[in-house]
Formats: C-alpha cells, structure tokens, sequence
C-alpha cells in the first residue's frame, strides 16, 4: 500500500497547479455547502425558536374536533341531528381548574388557564380590533415568555390598578397610547369599559405586537360577558419536540381540542421541509460540479500516464494495484479539499455571523449560523463520494490499458 | 540439437502464431517455436516489421498467442489471466525496452526499487541495499539519487536494466536496447548483458538490428516474415 501511495503522491504533487485547482474545487464546494446548510438550518432553527417561544406549546381550547352527539342521538340511534345552529357565545372550558389540577400532576411541563377574547380598542379617536387575553400574572411566567418581553412595567403590573392592560409595543404606537394613558375596551356586546395601560410588550412576532393585549382573567371574563369562562389552557412541555404526542394525550384525556405547536404551523413545517429538500439538493449540485473537476484531473493524469501505467503492468503490477493508485490520488484530492473547504466553511460561518442584519419583521441583529457536525460530515461524505466516483472511471480505465500496445506504440 | 540430458527451458514459445484483428489482420509472427536454456545469451535480428519485438512480447507474456502455448519453466500460460502472468513478469522476467520507460518522477534508486517493492519479499533497508548493489555492479551507483531527466541516454538504459535485475529474474528480455543509444554506451550496454550471462547465469534475449552486435550472441535467431529462420529451438515438444 505504500508503494501505491508513493505512486499516486507522486502524480498529483508533481503537478501542483491541476491539483490545486482540483482541490480547491472540492474545497469550495465543500465550504459553501457547509456554509450554506448552517445558515439555511441557522434561520430555520431562530424561526422555529422565535415561533415556539412566542406561542404556547400546546393550546386547549374549548372546541372540540366534531361537533358532541346530541342527547337524542345517545337515546336513540336511528336518529340524526343536522343543522345545529352554532353557540352565539363560546362555552368555555367544564371544570377549568380541576383539568388545570389534573394536567399538572401527569405532564412534563406547565399549565395556565385563560380567557381569549376580542375587543375594539379606542383611544384619542382611533379605533383598532385586538385580541383580548386575560391571563393570570403568577402562572403566565411559567407557559410563555411574556414576562420577559415587557419593555415598559412589569406583568405585575397588572394588579396595580382596575382594568389594567398590558398592549403590544406596535398595537400602543398604531392608536398612540402610551403606559398610564387610559383606553376604552369595545366588548363584542357593545358594553364599554376603560381600562389603564400599565406597560407594553415586544415579542419580536409583528402580527402578536400589533394585535394582542393582556389583561387579567377577571377583566377579561367582564369583557367576554362571561363571569367564570375560561376558554383555553395553555401547556408549555418541557420537551419541545415531543408537543405533538403530549397534545394528542391531552385532547384523549379531556375532550377537548388540543394543538400543539407543530400542529398550528403544520404548513411552515412542511414549507421548511420542501426548503430543506431544495437545499441538500443544491449543496448536492454543488458538490457535483466539484467533482467534475476531480474526474477532470485525475483523466487527465490518467491520460498522461499511460505510459508509465503501461511500464508499471510490463513489471508485473496488477491491475487493482493500478486502479488502486488512481482511486488513492483522487480521494487524497478529495480528502485534502475536504479538510480546507471545513476551514473555508467555518471561516464564512463566522464572517456571515458577524454581519448585523435588520428585517422590517422581526427582530435579528445578526444572521443565525447553526454550528453543528453533522454539516461537516455530511459534506465530506458526499465530497468523498463524489471524489471517490469521479477517479473511479479514470483508474478503471488505467487499469484495463494493455502495456504491449503502449509498447509497441513508443517503440 | 539437444539431447534428452539438456536442462529445463526457462521459456518456451510451441507453434505460436499472432494475429491482430482489424479491418485487414495482421500476422505478426506465425507458426514460431523456440526454447530459451538457461544461460543462454540469444540474439534476435530481423528486418523491421519482421515481428522481431512481437516475438519477445510472447516470450515476456506482455501479449498473447492466438494460437499456440508459450510456457514459462515448463508450465503453460494460456490458461492463466492477467494478474497471474504479471505475477510471473515481476518474479521470472526482466524486461528493458529501447526507450528506457523509467518513471521520470522517481530516482534512479527508487525505479530500481519499483519492482522489489512491487513484489513486497523484502524490507524496505534490504530493498535499498540490494538496488544500490545493482546499480554498484553496473557503475551508476553514484548517479541513484538522480532522476532519469538527469541521466545520459546510456545511464537511463543501465538504470533500467538494474530494475530489470531488481528481483533476481532468471531471463531478461531487451527490445533494441541499444537502439537509442552512441557507440560507446552501446557496447556498455551489450558487455553488461553478456557479464550477466557469464557471472550470474542469466538467460538474455535480446533484440537488435545491429548485426555486429547480435553476432557476439551464443545463439542468433533470425526472424523473417514473422517466421523463424534461423537459430530455432533449442528444444519444443508437443
């Protein structure tokens, strides 16, 4: 193997310039295909965050996936309802605080009750529709990130006067309200309430700080029209990842519909699937018209070393020794760009994470770069593939050349 | 010629003839039988195109008969595929050829070491030992650490019959090999191959088309037509 090794260092580091063009080639596909999947995963990954952290994990809410058998179908099975007309107002959740009790004493996680509803805000004249949520300040820290997004007060804030009410940072710039400021509520009944601004919040999600508010769950079962409602428990688990099985254990457990994050943005989800497709499938691309480059190279050599192929097998080498040399100067190219393109993907990493960048959407100070091995690997196995095919033809083609007509040729 | 006491031939080329196919096939030799004994210094002359080279190719097992046997220590080779004649070329045979066909990138030491390496018997200190010995015996030991680029034309060829002494071959087989070389470096080459008849017992077949050159042979075979037509076997059975 030695001998072989000797050979095939020989070839390519005798012609320095066609093999260093081969191994750059490699490298730089190497490299940006890693550069390109840790900052494709990178902005998936910060999205998924920012997505997941602004959301409940799983929300119970007081639907049901199809609609409850009437109690006259119970009675009597030959019987059908059809053309129920659907509640005016939302029912709420049966015995909210004994599925709260009971939820906490099985799941990995934790558990708030709320109350969802809709108002028109008014202030100085200008009217917005807003999500109303009341929410208990205590347990909220525990289910989402809302404590830690207030810019201006605190969540307690919320006890310290009647009616409080906590609004998006952009929902307070659209009708130019600020903290103190008092602001009408419209209910969807028509009833009017005032309620104080005591601090606003910025999720980093435009859609959630231009449309929500928080208030407590008293004030916004007043809102709804219903003392006692409370239409959504919301579950944050502690395994991300495992929110779709516990929802579904959670909705057999009791009744009622239950969403897990996943399930909520099924469509994005499956839109970072068909985007993660089309990216493996360029830094695939990419790879390959690296090892164009490769095969050119190693045919090359090939072409020119005929001869000495040729005197090689007239002292008895065999034709696997032969092809084994070229297959060896094509995976040290690949093996060699290989190791530079890690360095050259790691270097672009770096330098694209160091450059601040500011969308119109959300909050990203800079680009997110995902670090993680399995980038590396997974282009160094492709590279070496691709190296491995691309001297495969050229070393199978040395290995069947016949010395004699090579001979006979020179002489 | 020989009676039934004379030794084993080393290779044996019985009722051989090569054709090449194409649009118009070409016999290169044809009906050929010959015997190579041990120790024999055998000179092969003929007119260009005569299948003077072509006949050594088939004692070297580097080309196949179409028809006949060619058999190495008295075994035959038909049968035999690719790897195991060359196995045969790296321990049996030595070849040098008129263009001395070293590897330009390699020293002349690391060339003569190609085949021991090839053939992986000994370590890589013995390997070196036995190749400067080599290149000692034929008065280039001095130039091992260059490359053939720089070598003179006759100190080219003497590296390449060094490898092809490399692992102690019992025939060496040379096309023209003095045939790219002066006066002077030619008759370098022709004394080392007969001092490797007469000193280590070699067989040399050798190709020329200098006829005062093939004249200092034990044995002149002339090949006209592809057919031998003179200094035949020396023993073919079959």
């Amino acid at each position: 193997m030695r001998l072989i090794l000797d050979i095939a260092w020989t070839h390519i580091s005798s012609r320095v310039r066609q093999t260093l063009v081969g191994l750059l080639g490699v490298a730089m596909g190497v490299g940006f295909s890693i550069m390109m999947a840790a900052l494709m995963e990178g902005s998936q990954r910060d999205f998924v965050s920012e997505l997941v952290d602004s959301l409940p994990h799983i929300k119970v809410s007081d639907e049901r996936r199809s609609a409850p058998p009437q109690p006259a179908e119970v009675a009597y099975r030959a019987l059908e309802v059809v053309g129920l007309s659907t509640p005016v107002i939302r029912p709420g959740i049966k015995n909210p605080y004994a599925i709260v009790s009971m939820l906490e004493a099985w799941i990995d996680g934790t558990v708030a009750p709320s109350v969802e509803t809709r108002a028109i805000i008014r202030y100085a004249g200008r009217d917005t529709a807003a999500s109303v949520i009341g929410i208990d300040p205590v347990r909220e820290p525990k289910v989402s990130k809302l404590a830690t997004q207030i810019r201006e007060g605190t969540l307690a804030d919320l006890h310290k006067a009647s009616n409080a009410i906590i609004l998006g940072d952009k929902l307070a710039a659209k009708i130019g309200a600020r903290t103190g400021n008092s602001i009408t509520l419209v209910a969807a009944t028509g009833d009017l309430m005032t309620a104080t601004v005591v601090a606003l919040f910025h999720s980093g999600v435009a859609q959630a700080d231009e449309t929500q508010a928080y208030v407590l769950m008293k004030t916004a079962q007043i809102l709804a029209g219903q003392i006692g409602l409370v239409n959504s428990i919301r579950v944050r688990a502690d395994d991300i990842m495992g929110a779709r099985d516990l929802a579904t254990r959670i909705e057999a457990a009791t009744g009622y519909k239950s969403v897990s994050w996943q399930e909520a943005n099924e469509d994005l989800l499956s839109a970072f699937e068909i985007r993660n497709f089309i990216m493996f499938t360029v830094v695939g691309a990419i790879l390959l018209v690296a090892s164009f480059g490769t095969y050119n190279i190693i045919s090359t050599i090939t072409h020119e070393k005929t001869r000495d192929i040729a005197i090689l097998k007239s002292l008895g080498f065999q034709e696997r020794q032969v092809r084994r040399i070229f297959l060896l100067e094509s995976l040290i190219i690949g093996v060699a760009g290989t190791l530079v393109g890690w360095a050259l993907g790691y270097a672009l990493c770096l330098a694209l994470g160091s450059i601040e960048f500011k969308s119109p959407f959300m909050d990203v100070n800079r680009l997110p770069i995902y670090y993680t091995p399995k980038h590396y690997l997974l282009s160094a196995s492709v590279a070496l593939s691709a190296s491995g095919i691309a001297g495969f033809l050229p070393a199978r083609k040395a290995a069947q050349v016949q010395p004699v007509e090579i001979i006979r040729g020179a002489s | 010629m020989t009676g039934p006491a004379s030794p084993q031939p080393l290779l044996e080329i019985r009722h051989a003839t090569r054709i090449i196919d194409g649009e118009v096939p070409t016999t290169l030799v044809r009906e050929v039988d010959l015997a190579i004994l041990p120790g024999e210094f055998v000179s092969v002359t003929g007119p260009s195109g005569s299948g003077k080279s072509s006949l050594l190719y088939l004692l070297g097992l580097l080309d196949l008969p179409t028809v006949g046997e060619v058999l190495v220590a008295g075994e035959p080779t038909s049968g035999l595929d690719e790897d195991a004649r060359a196995k045969i070329r790296l321990t049996h045979l030595g070849f040098v050829f008129q263009f001395h066909f070293l590897l330009p990138e390699f020293t002349a030491l690391a060339n003569v070491m190609l085949p021991m390496r090839a053939l992986g018997k000994l370590d890589e200190d013995e390997q070196r030992a036995r190749a400067m010995a080599i290149l000692d015996q034929l008065g280039i030991a001095a130039h091992a650490l260059k490359r053939p680029g720089q070598l003179s034309g006759g100190q080219r060829q003497r590296v390449a019959i060094a490898r092809a002494l490399a692992n102690d071959p019992m025939v060496v087989l040379a096309d023209e090999p003095t045939g790219n070389l002066d006066t002077a470096s030619s008759e370098q080459v022709l004394q080392i191959l007969r001092r490797l008849t007469d000193e280590q017992g070699r067989a040399i077949v050798f190709v020329t088309h200098d006829l005062s050159l093939a004249a200092r042979a034990d044995r002149q075979v002339r090949i006209v037509d592809g057919r031998i037509a003179d200094g035949g076997p020396s023993r073919v059975d079959g």
